[in-house]
Formats: C-alpha cells, structure tokens, sequence
C-alpha cells in the first residue's frame, strides 16, 4: 500500500535533521498562520499561485530562488565545518552517509533550483517587457514551467525528512548510483526532482523563443534588439537544444533502476562512461545556460551606469552566439581522464579553449562601455566590477584545465571546485544579484538600499576570494574532492581560511536580507520610490513603462526605429506616443498550472517510494487536467479602454508629481 | 482578428502532393527493406545505401507531410529543423566519436 | 472575435514587420517542441548506437527480428500519414463530417500499429529476451518503446480532439491550429520511424 516507504524512513536519529525540521515547521506555520491572520488566502490565490503574468510569475521565481540559496549555502557551510574540525583523530561533526547527502544536495539545488529559478525569474521579469510584448507566448505553459520547477524543489527537500537524498554527487554519476550500489530513495529523489523541473525547464525554453521571435515590438529587428534579450534567445536555444538529453540520459538511468535494463551497468553489456559523455552533452550547455543570461545583465547594467551605450552591440551579439555554438562541443572537458584517446581530448580541449575568445571579447566590451563614460558607481555596478575581475580569474583557471595533460593532475582535485565556483559566484551569482538591484524597481516601484547592497557586495567579494583561493591551493597540493575526513597538516590552515570565508559569505547573506528588510521598510520615502518608472536613466523599453507596469505592460504597443529607441526619444524629448487606445486581449488566470503542478508531485513522490497507485493518481491526473484545460473555452478577456485611460492617467500624474519634486 | 491567418493552399498540400509524396515514400521504403532482404548489396554498402535511402525519406516526408519548404512564411521553422538535425548530428557523432575512441584506446572492445 | 481566440490571445504578433507569419504562434511553438523530441531521439539514438553490439550472450537483432512484421508496422504508419493529411486537406475546406471519418481512419490504423508492437515486446519478452537481458535489448525496447509510446500519446490527442470537435469548438481556429500541431506530431514520428526501421531493423539483421 505504502511501497517502501514507511516510519523508518523518517531520520528520528539524526538531531541536525531534527532541529531543521522544527525550523522549517515553525517558519512554515508562522507564514500560513499570517496568511490566514491578514485574511489573504483568497488574494494569494486569485493574484498569484493562479496567475499567468509574466512579471509575477519572475517575482515568485526568484523567491523560490533565495530561498532554495539558503538551503544551498546551509548545505555549504554544514561542508565547509566539517573539514574545519574533521582532520586527524577529529571525526568532525557529519558521518559519511549524512556527509555525502550534503555534497550532493549542494550542487543540485543550487544549479537546478537557485541559479536555473533565478535565471527563468530575471527571463521572465524583462524579456516582454524589452520587446515590448504584452505576455509571453504562453502564458499558461509559463505558469506551468513553474509549477513544475517548484514541485521539483519541493520533492529534494522533502528528501530532508521523509528518506534520504543520493550519496554519488550531483550528477548521481553510475555505476554508484545504479540499485546495486545505492538501492535506497535517495537517487529517485534526484531522478524525479530533476525530470520534472527539467520539463519545466524545456517548456520555458520554448516559450521564451517563440516569444522573441514572434513577439517583437515592430520594427525591432534582430540587431535592434537588447542584449539582455538577445542573452535570453542564446540561454533558450541552449534549452532547447540541450534539455531534451538531459531527460533521455536521467530517463535511461531509472529504466536501470525501476526496470533492470542495462545501460549504465557494470554487467551485460552496460556502459558506464556512455553516461559520462550523454551527462555533459547536456551539462556543458547547462552552465552556459546560465551564464549567458548573467552576460547580458552586465551588458545592461554597464551601460547604464557609464551613460553610454554599450561599446560594440555587434560584436557582443556576436560573442554571444559563437559561445553558444562552442558550449555545445566542449563537453568532453569534464571527462578527459575517462579514458578516451589524444584525439577525442585534443579536439575538445581545443575547441574549450576557443571558447575563452568570445568571452574576452565580451570582457573587453564592458571594460570599452566603462572607459571614459560617467560611471556611477551603484550596487548593481560594484557586483559588475567585481565579476570582471573574478571571473578573468576563474576563465583563466579553466584554460588551464582545458589542457587534457594538466587537467590529469586537476581532475577531481579541489582545484576544480575552486575554478567553477570562481566561473559561478563570479559569473552567475554576481550576475543575477546584479539584475536584481537593477530590475527591482521595474518590478516593485521602488529601489533597492544601497549601503546594504554594497555591504553585501563587499562580504560576498572577499568571502568567495577566502573561501575558495584556499581551495586552488589545497588542489595543487593534491586534496580531492568530495572528501569527508583528512590527514595532511599542510591543508588543514587553507582548510580554516576557507570556512573563514564560509562565514564572511554568510555575512553578505545577512546583509542581503536586511537590504530587502530596510529597502521595503523605507519604501515610501521619496529618494526610493520610483513614480517615472525609469529610475537609473535606462536605455531599454522596460524602463518606458510605469513601474510596477500594469498587467497588459503597454498600452500602447511602441513602435522601434533603431536600438535603444527609449532613450533616443528621450533624449530628442519625446516620449508620449498619440496613438489611439485600444481595448486589450489578455489571457485569464487560470488553476490548471498548480493542479498539474500538484498532480506532478503525487506522481514524482509516487514512483520515488513505489507507491504505484498513487503515482498513477498523478499521471492519470495530469492528463485529465490537461484535456479539461485544452476544452476550457474561457481562457481570455479584454481590458476595457476606460481601465487603460485610468492607469495612463495615475503614471502622467506620477511622473509629473516626480517632475515637481526634482 | 479572427480570419487573418488560415488557408494557404502553397503551404497546407493537396490530395495531389499527399499522393505524391506516399508513392515516392513506398518506394523508398520498399528500396530500403528490398537492399537488405534480397542481400543483392554487402553489408557496408548496405548501410550506406541504408542511410542514403533514409535521409532521401526524410527529405520527402518534410516536403510532401510536413510543408517545410523555403518560403518566407517557413523560414523559422525551416531553421529550427536545420539547427535541430545539427543538434542531432553533434550528439550522435559526437558519442559515438567518443566511445569509438574510447573503446578502443581502453581496449575494451 | 472573442469566441475564436487562441490559446494565447497575445499572440497579435506579426500582424507587422517585413517577413510575414501567418501561422499562430501556438504552431510554431509546437514546432519548436517537436524539434527538441527530434532531440531527445537523437539521443536515445546515440545510446543505442553505442550499444548495439552489447548482446552480453543473448540473442542479437537478426536472430530477434521478423521483417516482416516490420514490413507491416511500416506500411500502416505510411497509410496513417495520408490518411491523416486528408483529414488536414477535409479540415480546410470546413468538411466536419469527413475529417471524422479520416480521422477515425488513422486512429484505427495508428491503434493497430501500436497493437503490433505490443504484441512483439510481449512476444519477446516471453521468451527471455525482454530488456534486461542485455543492454543491446535494454536499447532496442527503449528506443522503440518511446517511439510507441509517442504513437500511444498521439492517439488520445487524437480521440480527445474528436471528441472535442463534435462539441461547441467545432472548426474553430484553436481547433485548427490543435489539429495542425497534430498533424505535424504524427508526421513528425513517421519520420523518426524512418530512422528506426532503418537503423534499428533492417541494419540489425544484416
């Protein structure tokens, strides 16, 4: 009736497990209980968790994002403590089976449900809003796509307390991840999490592609538009192109475990290292999937707050698709110790190589964007500065790596970790905090603290430069990764500098929630609200609108003469258009998102236990949903043309108030 | 709205070019199964001839089932599929290019 | 005007611009869907090609495959393809009555494709060679398998928009566009079909 699951699977004995389960529970009844105090379960329900607009949907996106941070940095620190204490007689405070669940769950989440949330959150927030579109494509399918990364969160947390999560890392590399070597849940959470989120995934990947080609303000053609946007084409090409491995390879290594076939085996005939080289057709493009996007931010943001327009729009666009293209031949970089002969490592260590041009390129843009321009030095731009210089450092240790003869001493060395965390925080994570403080204005109508902004800024800069040159030196000197106890004297300083550095990031974390705290605290006060919606002086469409925009974005669609038209026409004094309104079509909210979401989790938590009823409840589910939903003909409305007068009146009355006071 | 995009006989066929394109896939088909079972090719020349055959038929299906075609109106959808079939290449040649030399430098072939 | 709206309203799209789209959005993003199916085949491809000569002892494609049969499975996928386009080409000309019975044509005709197949799995399996014998069988079953199982999908898409179609959506656009993206669905699996008699059959036994 309950598959495997049962009492025991409920972690009683492990008091750190414990202790975050009453911290869970009791934030997680303090925020119903105020939901349910303030009475707002009903506007919950009809503005959000129903809703199909793009710019809530980010907004939800990019909570799901911070708070999955904090479980990712949990695990992080939780890491970095133990090899803090556990060096000679000292076994530190986690035993390996506890040990290894927190390396795993580390990179999972923080790859597929912090940086992949974060990211479709940024895509979502800006991309209409760049094009001047009124929505995306499908906004259903938009609502969908987060659904289905939220239930795959969901499930790997729940890993916490009811089971356990895979022990082989955060790509559950076979054969230890086959039933031979791991035949508990913990593997099947990982599964079932990640297909679902990456159906999501694929789904948003689609959307945003139709809704960049077919959906472009007129007279917006490929080179006039932004570069945030054109980051965003290049991310969900990458999607599309790649996602679809990913699910084939995962798909393929349940067959193994749910049905005994044997691909991935040790025995009959079974290839382990075929799951190496189909793990990083997708993955490789996976982290270009991520960056890219954060690329296009700097783009933005550099512009900006220099007061020029960006140095080389061409070439940068040009960058963008050759990184694009190479992402997807360099994979075998990952694996070049497997065993594969010099051609195959030659090529691909090449072709990686080749990679670092076009980045160059990029960097040496924003440097030309920078120089010379009036650079205003705000929170946005420090974390832009900052990633210049970190991530030169991080591309330049990975060439290194590129080199299969090097790469033999650095393979799975500590100095891997150093080098992609260098590439991630610097590149990625520095990059999304970016957008952030640059587009939350857009989203909220008012601007983010800046002292706290760049407190944060400074505590993450020289935590990640304590925590993790620490960890180049510890890869030279030959500690490996992955590891849970040592007995070397000569790591155990740079093993103490690196959870100094744990704990200086910690604070920047800190110093991140207070800026949210104190930013929401004084978001009445006049230097912080934002009545014209264009609060940095922007270049792009998104800043033509009020902020937060109404539901339908434009109320009139504008009309592109050429790149960053916004700010030609604000410059030439002209910003109100004279076209006649017009009534608009918008899409209803709709519950069909959720309850597919919902029904996805019953079917995901279903199979993870062999629960096979109730795995079938969910599939049967989903499809009864989505045929209910393919028959549901009251999917849209119009908004009246008095409703649009009204709000065009409330944002001339804002920016003229805002006039007033300068 | 409602009416502006619906019949464009160019890009929709015809009874004429659905017949068409069947005939010529029987063929092909019938090409395909006849290079094997009458053992008339060996088998490398079999495969190419496989190959050929099959990509020859995947060509009439996009054509003649499909509606890919070169207009303007298809241009997109055109080079999706040409980017997709590069995807394909990548990943199949590439695997294979991988565990080909890999095999053979582990000798576990 | 409201009654014929789509599933994404916003879609007002290219109405402007220099190259013209007259296809809906929800077309092309189906497009776009089935190119990254074409992608997920690809890579199942890939796996059975690295496997195919794994038979850990067990019995390889030529002592396992009835062409026969295939021969068979082939030809009515065929038919299914025009059989469907007449009920594209019926749909167009508004002809409600005939695109149900082309329709109901290739819904017989796919049912009977995927009644075929089970029947060589259970067929197989019964005698020991089902797909954990070896991973040259854990790649065949698999590579087939979701080939069928696409077909078994497209089948109650097709049930549901017949269904569907006899109710108040009738010929609708959203209809059309449902029974386009269909069409390029079903179109789009005879054309991985190709690939798997080829690769997978017919290079199998030689």
């Amino acid at each position: 009736m309950l598959g495997k699951l049962s009492l025991s699977a409920i972690p009683f004995d492990v008091p750190i497990l414990v202790g975050t389960f009453l911290g869970v529970a009791v934030i997680g009844l303090a925020v119903l209980g105020a939901v349910t105090y303030f009475g707002k379960w009903g506007y919950l329900w009809r503005e959000w968790l129903t809703t199909v607009d793009h710019k809530r949907l980010a907004v939800m996106y990019i909570i799901l994002a911070i708070v999955m941070l904090f479980r990712g940095f949990a695990d992080a620190i939780m890491m970095r403590t133990q090899l803090a204490l556990a060096y000679a007689g000292n076994p530190g405070y986690l035993p390996p089976h506890h040990y290894d669940q927190i390396f795993s769950a580390h990179g999972t989440i923080m790859i597929f449900f912090m940086a992949m949330a974060f990211m479709t959150g940024l895509l979502n927030l800006v991309v209409p809003l760049q094009i001047g579109a009124r929505d995306v494509a499908f906004p259903f399918l938009n609502s969908l796509s987060f659904y289905m990364t939220l239930v795959g969160a969901l499930l790997i947390n729940i890993s916490l307390f009811i089971g356990e999560f895979a022990q082989c890392g955060w790509l559950v590399y076979p054969p230890l991840s086959e039933m031979q070597f791991s035949p508990g849940v913990g593997v099947d959470y990982y599964i079932w999490a990640v297909q679902i989120s990456g159906v999501g995934t694929l789904l948003t990947g689609v959307n945003f592609f139709t809704t960049i080609v077919k959906m472009r303000a007129p007279g917006m053609g490929w080179m006039q538009m932004p570069v945030f946007t054109w980051t965003a084409f290049c991310t969900t090409v990458l999607i599309m192109a790649s996602f679809p491995v990913l699910t084939v390879t995962l798909a393929l290594l349940s067959l193994d475990r749910y049905l005994g076939m044997h691909f991935f085996t040790n025995d009959a005939g079974g290839n382990v290292m075929l799951y190496l080289s189909m793990i990083w057709t997708w993955g490789h493009p996976e982290v270009y999937i991520l960056v890219i996007p954060a690329f296009g931010v700097f783009s933005e943001v550099t512009s900006t707050f220099s007061r020029k327009p960006l140095f080389g729009y061409n070439t940068m666009v040009y960058a963008t698709c050759s990184i694009m293209v190479l992402s997807f031949v360099v994979w075998v970089h990952h694996f070049f110790t497997m065993g594969a002969g010099a051609n195959v490592n030659t090529f691909f260590g090449i072709m990686t190589m080749v990679i670092a041009v076009p980045t160059g390129v990029k960097i040496f843009n924003w440097l030309f964007t920078m120089y010379k321009g009036r650079v205003e030095f705000t929170a946005p731009m420090y974390w832009t500065i900052g990633f210049m210089i970190t991530f030169s450092i991080g591309g330049m240790t990975g060439v290194m790596m590129a080199m299969p003869a090097a790469d033999w001493i650095l393979h799975n060395s500590l100095f891997l970790i150093a080098h992609f965390h260098n590439v991630i925080i610097g590149g990625v994570y520095f990059g999304y905090i970016a957008g952030m403080g640059f587009w939350f204005p857009k989203a909220f109508g008012f601007k983010l603290n800046e002292a706290w902004g760049k407190r944060a800024f400074w505590c993450w800069f020289v935590g990640f430069y304590l925590a993790f040159v620490p960890l180049y030196v510890l890869g030279l000197e030959g500690m490996t990764r992955r590891m849970n106890h040592y007995d070397n004297p000569d790591w155990r300083p740079w093993l103490l500098i690196a959870e100094a550095g744990a704990v200086v990031i910690a604070l920047g974390i800190v110093c991140q929630l207070t800026q949210l705290y104190v930013s929401i605290r004084d978001r009445n006060l006049p230097e912080n609200l934002d009545l014209t919606g264009d609060p940095w002086g922007g270049r792009t469409l998104e800043w033509s609108i009020s902020s937060p925009p109404p539901a339908y974005n434009f109320a009139v669609i504008p009309d592109i003469h050429g790149l960053d038209t916004f700010h030609t026409e604000k410059q030439l004094g002209r910003r109100a258009h004279n076209k006649p309104l017009e009534p608009i079509h918008m899409p209803k909210n709709t519950a069909a998102g959720a309850l597919i979401g919902a029904f996805s989790f019953i079917l995901g938590f279903g199979a993870i236990w062999y629960i096979w009823w109730m795995a079938g409840l969910g599939l049967i589910g989903i499809v009864v949903t989505m045929i209910l939903r393919s028959a549901n003909r009251d999917v849209d409305y119009y908004v009246p043309v008095s409703e649009i007068e009204h709000n065009e009146e409330v944002y001339s009355r804002r920016i003229a108030a805002a006039q007033a006071a300068e | 709205m409602a009416q502006a995009h619906t019949t464009h006989d160019g890009s929709h066929g015809s009874y004429q070019s659905y017949i068409i394109g069947f005939v010529l896939a029987v063929v092909l088909t019938v090409a395909s199964f006849a290079a094997v079972m009458t053992h008339a090719l060996a088998p490398g020349m079999a495969l190419a001839a496989l190959g050929v055959l099959a990509v020859v038929q995947i060509v009439v299906h996009l054509v003649f089932f499909l509606h890919l075609n070169t207009s303007n109106e298809q241009s997109w959808n055109l080079m999706c599929f040409i980017f997709a079939a590069a995807s394909v290449v990548i990943i199949v040649g590439g695997t294979l290019f991988i565990m080909h030399d890999t095999a053979i430098n582990m000798m576990s072939r | 005007m409201a009654h014929e709206a789509t599933m994404s309203p916003l879609a007002h799209a290219d109405d402007h611009g220099h190259d013209h789209h007259h296809e809906t959005p929800n077309v092309f993003g189906f497009w776009l869907y089935l190119m990254t199916d074409c992608i997920l085949f690809g890579s199942i491809f890939a796996a059975f090609a690295v496997l195919r000569n794994q038979f850990a002892g067990g019995p390889s494609g030529k002592e396992l495959f009835d062409l026969t049969n295939v021969g068979i499975e082939t030809a009515i996928l065929l038919f299914s393809s025009i059989t469907y386009g007449f009920a594209s080409l019926n749909a167009l000309a508004k002809n409600k009555t005939m695109v149900l019975v082309w329709l109901a044509i290739t819904f017989v005709l796919g049912l009977s494709f995927v009644g075929l197949e089970v029947s060589e799995f259970s067929h197989m399996i019964a005698e020991g060679n089902g797909p954990d014998r070896s991973a040259f069988l854990s790649a065949f079953f698999t590579l087939v398998g979701t080939h069928g199982l696409h077909v078994t999908c497209g089948l109650i898409w097709m049930a549901v928009l017949m269904v569907q179609m006899m109710g108040p959506q009738d010929l609708s656009q959203r209809m059309m566009d449902k029974l386009t993206c269909l069409s390029l669905f079903w179109h789009f699996l005879d054309i991985v079909w190709i690939c798997v008699f080829s690769f997978v059959y017919l290079a199998g036994v030689m």
